[in-house]
């Protein structure tokens, strides 16, 4: 069956309690119905006893407690008075909104009014619903406590004995997961239809699978891929997971609208757009409504972009943030989901903000810290300015000026070592553009600032290095006016000069000019590096480039940490989206039905770019690799790998060639059983039809065709027929005039 | 292999024909004009004239005397090949999709569309080759009438023991040859997925369909097994087997009304030669610029022809490497 939300749903697991009709449940739901109007009432308890002249005296203390949750007034509050004209110790609230009375519930009860007495607070309803007799055992029952199953293997994919990775592939209406078999087809592992209706992802460790629903995200996991957690988030439109997967984020346009009786989701989330999620626990932290969507004065604008991710996760996920555009950050702590010293961080005009992907140890510094960068642009005589920011103890670690600022990108590099400040700048006159590149480096004492000569085009594409110094960037000059042709691009790497033990200053390795190119993909461990023209009309080229080639070095690179080299072009005709494999080995390049609808599928290079195979898949729409987590291996383990390569190499090549050998036999012998099988279908007919022949009395040339009066008679004559050819040629022609 | 470009028609190609013998070729296309060709250097020899609308369907006796034709004008004409005359003109309520001979020429099938109330039929003709060729009987001494799903193609097996014809839902069904009662029938392709071609290998035990599927089927004549699958990656409009050497070859594209959407590159505009008895596809020939509507292959396997929906028809006559490839198994085979 198909594994569509509704039958993940809870009931599904209670079948088999289908059959014993339980009433009651119906009867309570029906009950609570009639109770409705009660929704604004709540019952306090725990006051003090007082006579009846001092009755109001007490009310009037209490309702400024009352008022601080909701309004109500003196006439609200009912308390009865017994038969010795003394208070019950007990009063009955009318709040204005049932939201009050949730409001007063949820915030006053439990807290104190004096020494002696502490509120009671509960909703009338409720004392109705538990309160009355029979609804509760008297009698205190311990909980069953579920005897422990052991939970799946999570992580079993990364024991495959040859270290291949896992994709997911959508296409149709049908999500599979496979394993990368190289050149041969991939192997399957599940593949059902409507797995999901949106899209698939895959966490940041690959721990889980999340499809979305319109009820909401469902995370499978384990070898099966079967259900793990259910994030019930109406009309869901986006998800993130956190850099430690521990956490989900998920957006709707629509505004939550809270039922009654829905078992996770409460009043809390009520009209809120984004949840975080707990994913172990599979409970929501904290609720928020979007920025974006607030406010009258978006109404009047076109209708902004979504900022996604709307929450950025600290790299150690002890801190999620998220920024109030022009006005302020605010900084969540984790788990508990509380304002960090209980205020936002106001910053005026501030654009754009950035987590470092790693934590930092600068230097001279000691105590804990997460770093985070973000920008300000010009406000009237004050510069742009972008500055990094330690937390928790929010103090500006460092700052840089600006002028003349048009836009800025904040590229970090993953490990935290560098962050680039891409800067567009325009002249005065405001009609020509220019880029600088601000490079704070992160781990050096006061954080020196490295410009890069400033580079006269605009860049549209940068990109660190994984785990290295070097980048590659995409500069584009002006469109020529009046041609449709979008304008020549030039593709420049830069790497650091070699200097000691920390990486020099940044240098130019080379520029490749009037590419077509548009986008880079770094392979995830570093030194290869794709330069690609991505949802392009006219160009699909795809350069693959090594930065660190083996073979001689040019005299201007000999102080430069790179050898770059080109090492392959390849085209893919309508590639919209090109994925590394986790380890770098493979690359895979698509064309999504999304995007477009020709030729659509998915073909399988190296990271040399040679390509192992080629899948053109009707309505192809995602190819996602699953990620791996952290390798295990220390540092002196990892570089004593890469020291006995060669050993390894020689039993993986082994391997692979004694692969290929049962492969090319296996081929071989059945292409000759496949042969011998035909041929001996092709004798048994040529029997059967001889047989036949015999049996209706036909001769042999029963088949011949029958001979019209005038036909020639057939000869024997089964030779070579030649065809004679009479071309006619003119070889003169000449015009004479008789007079 | 340089191809030979036959440019004689103004509207899309239907169907091809090489006769017995292989030197002449017959094309028909929307146009309403039949076209013979000398096939050794494309020279056109003549032309047929007479139907009314565009001829689907055409085919030549195995003496190379009579030529058949199936039309929209809801007729079936027969001609004297020789001298291009109509002899005979066979009048039916709806148009005519496919024409084919027995093997011994002596009854000619016709399948005839379903549509305004009538419902798909194939009849067969009794052929007479006396006299001045116009003594034909008047009325079909067959008729089958398609209750399910109606015909698109039909051809005689081997000693015409069988009616083996296609249909629009994607089935194949096996009829007997003298009584027309219907004897199998299987879902060879994709169901919905229409057959566009049905062609027999020079013995007619075995045969090839080409469907909207995307895929072509080999299946035997006698039990309509299925033997060979050949998947491609576009709907298939004609497939044929080509004799001496064990390949097939199809042909598609991108159906007509979808194609001015795409680029040539995306229509998928060429034949493609699969080997017959290992499905793989070996080799591809470009050329057209619209879909390939039919394919048929010399009969003593030295040639090809292709007509497209661009108009053209184009003759391939193999070259040595052709002959020669094999592969390693069928070479040892060969040498035992």
């Amino acid at each position: 069956m198909a594994p569509s939300f509704d039958t993940l749903s809870e009931q599904d697991l209670h079948e088999e309690e289908e059959e014993e009709i339980d009433f009651s449940d119906l009867k309570a739901q029906f009950e609570v119905k009639l109770e409705e109007g009660l929704d604004t009432f709540v019952v306090i308890d725990g006051l003090p006893v007082v006579p009846q002249e001092n009755s109001q005296k007490l009310i009037k203390f209490l309702l400024r407690k009352l008022n601080t949750v909701g309004h109500t007034s003196e006439d609200a509050v009912f308390m009865p008075i017994s038969e010795k004209n003394m208070s019950e110790g007990f009063a009955f609230v009318e709040y204005e909104t049932p939201e009050q009375a949730v409001a007063a519930v949820k915030q006053l009860h439990g807290t104190p009014l004096d020494k002696k007495h502490t509120l009671l607070v509960n909703k009338l309803m409720d004392v109705e619903r538990y309160g009355r007799e029979g609804r509760i055992d008297e009698e205190y029952k311990p909980p069953t406590i579920e005897p422990f199953t052991e939970k799946e293997h999570l992580r079993s994919w990364i024991g495959d004995s040859n270290a291949r990775d896992q994709f997911a592939l959508y296409r149709g209406d049908k999500v599979g997961v496979f394993w990368n078999n190289k050149n041969n087809p991939p192997e399957n592992v599940v593949d059902r239809a409507h797995w999901t209706q949106l899209f698939v992802q895959w966490s940041p460790k690959g721990t889980y699978l999340a499809s979305v629903h319109p009820q909401g995200v469902q995370l499978w996991g384990g070898p099966a891929f079967s259900k793990q957690k259910q994030f019930p988030h109406p009309f869901v439109q986006l998800i993130e997971f956190s850099p430690g997967e521990n956490y989900l984020t998920t957006w709707s346009a629509r505004p939550i609208e809270v039922e009654e009786g829905q078992p996770i989701l409460t009043f809390e989330e009520d009209g809120k757009n984004i949840i975080i999620w707990d994913i172990v626990t599979g409970k929501p932290m904290r609720s928020f409504t979007s920025h974006d969507l607030a406010g009258p004065e978006s109404e009047a604008q076109p209708k902004k972009k979504v900022q996604w991710p709307a929450f950025k996760w600290s790299a150690d996920e002890k801190y999620v943030a998220r920024m109030l555009q022009g006005q302020s950050i605010s900084i969540y702590e984790v788990p508990r989901m509380n304002l960090l010293n209980k205020t936002s961080v106001k910053v005026e005009g501030v654009m754009d903000f950035e987590w470092s992907p790693a934590t930092v140890s600068r230097e001279g510094i000691k105590q804990y810290e997460q770093l985070l960068c973000f920008w300000t642009p010009e406000i009237g005589s004050n510069p742009a300015r972008v500055a990094l920011m330690s937390i928790p103890s929010k103090e500006i670690v460092r700052t840089r000026n600006l002028f003349n600022v048009s836009d800025v990108k904040l590229h970090w590099q993953s490990q935290g070592n560098f962050v680039c400040v891409k800067v567009d700048r325009h002249s005065k006159s405001k009609k020509s553009m220019a880029t600088n590149l601000e490079i704070f480096r992160v781990r050096e004492k006061g954080v020196p600032v490295e410009v890069v000569d400033s580079l006269k085009d605009t860049v549209i594409n940068f990109a660190w290095e994984p785990n290295g110094g070097r980048f590659v960037l995409i500069t584009t000059g002006e469109a020529a006016a009046g041609s449709g042709a979008p304008p020549k691009t030039a593709v420049s790497f830069f790497a650091p000069e070699k200097k000691g033990v920390q990486a020099g200053n940044f240098k130019l390795v080379r520029t490749a000019e009037k590419k077509n190119s548009n986008a880079i993909y770094w392979s995830p461990k570093g030194r290869f590096v794709i330069v690609a023209a991505v949802h392009s009309q006219s160009s699909h080229e795809l350069d693959f480039w090594d930065m660190d080639f083996e073979g001689e070095k040019t005299d201007a690179d000999k102080d430069l940490a790179a050898n770059l080299q080109l090492m392959r072009t390849i085209e893919h005709y309508g590639v919209t989206d090109i994925d590394w494999d986790p380890t770098g080995r493979y690359v895979v390049t698509s064309a999504s039905v999304w995007t477009h609808t020709m030729e659509n599928g998915f073909n399988l290079h190296t990271f040399s770019g040679e390509t192992l195979a080629e899948n053109p898949t009707d309505k192809f729409k995602q190819f996602i690799w699953r990620p791996r987590p952290p390798t295990l291996l220390s540092k002196e383990e990892q570089k004593q790998v890469r020291k006995n390569l060669r050993e390894y190499s020689k039993e993986f090549d082994e391997e692979d060639k004694y692969a290929v050998d049962i492969a090319n036999t296996a081929v071989v012998e059945t292409r000759k059983r496949v042969l011998s099988e035909w041929l001996a279908w092709i004798r048994r007919e040529k029997e059967f039809l001889a047989e036949d022949k015999e049996a209706y009395g036909l001769a042999e040339d029963a088949d011949e065709p029958k001979q019209a009066r005038d036909a020639p008679a057939v000869t024997d004559d089964q030779g070579e027929t030649v065809v004679e050819d009479i071309v006619e040629e003119i070889v003169e022609e000449s015009e004479e005039i008789i007079s | 292999m340089r191809p030979i470009l036959l440019s004689g028609h103004e509207r899309s190609l239907n169907q091809i024909k090489f006769n017995r013998d292989g030197d002449l070729l017959f094309s028909v296309a929307k146009d309403k004009i039949v076209c013979a060709w000398w096939s050794a250097n494309g020279e056109r020899l003549g032309t047929y004239t007479g139907h009314l609308g565009a001829i689907w369907t055409v085919d030549v006796s195995p003496n190379t005397v009579l030529l058949a034709t199936g039309s929209a004008d809801n007729s079936v004409r027969l001609w004297n090949v020789k001298t291009g005359e109509c002899v005979k003109v066979w009048e039916f309520p709806t148009a005519v999709k496919r024409v084919e001979f027995t093997p011994d020429g002596s009854r000619l099938l016709a399948v005839t569309e379903k549509r305004m109330g009538f419902l798909g039929t194939i009849v067969v003709l009794d052929i007479n080759y006396d006299d001045d060729l116009t003594n034909q009987a008047e009325e079909p001494s067959l008729r089958i009438t398609c209750t399910e799903s109606k015909a698109t193609v039909a051809g005689w097996s081997y000693l015409s023991q069988y009616i083996i014809a296609g249909h629009e839902d994607g089935s194949v069904s096996q009829y007997d040859g003298k009584t027309g009662e219907q004897l199998e029938s299987v879902q060879a392709h994709e169901f919905d997925h229409q057959i566009n071609d049905l062609q027999f290998s020079l013995d007619r035990t075995h045969f090839l369909t080409a469907s909207k599927d995307k895929s072509a089927k080999l299946i035997s004549a006698r039990n309509l097994a299925i033997m060979k699958t050949y998947v491609a990656d576009t709907p298939l409009n004609s497939a044929s087997i080509t004799p001496k050497k064990d390949y097939v070859i199809l042909g598609g594209g991108q159906a007509a009304m979808d194609v001015t959407t795409t680029s040539a590159r995306q229509g998928k505009f060429e034949a493609r030669f699969y080997h017959k008895v290992f499905e793989d596809e070996i080799g591809r020939v470009k050329g057209h610029f619209g879909p390939l509507n039919t394919i048929q292959v010399h009969p003593a396997g030295t040639a090809y022809a292709s007509g497209g929906e661009d108009g053209y028809v184009r003759v391939h006559h193999f070259d040595k490497p052709y002959f020669d490839f094999m592969y390693e198994v069928e070479r040892e085979q060969l040498r035992r």
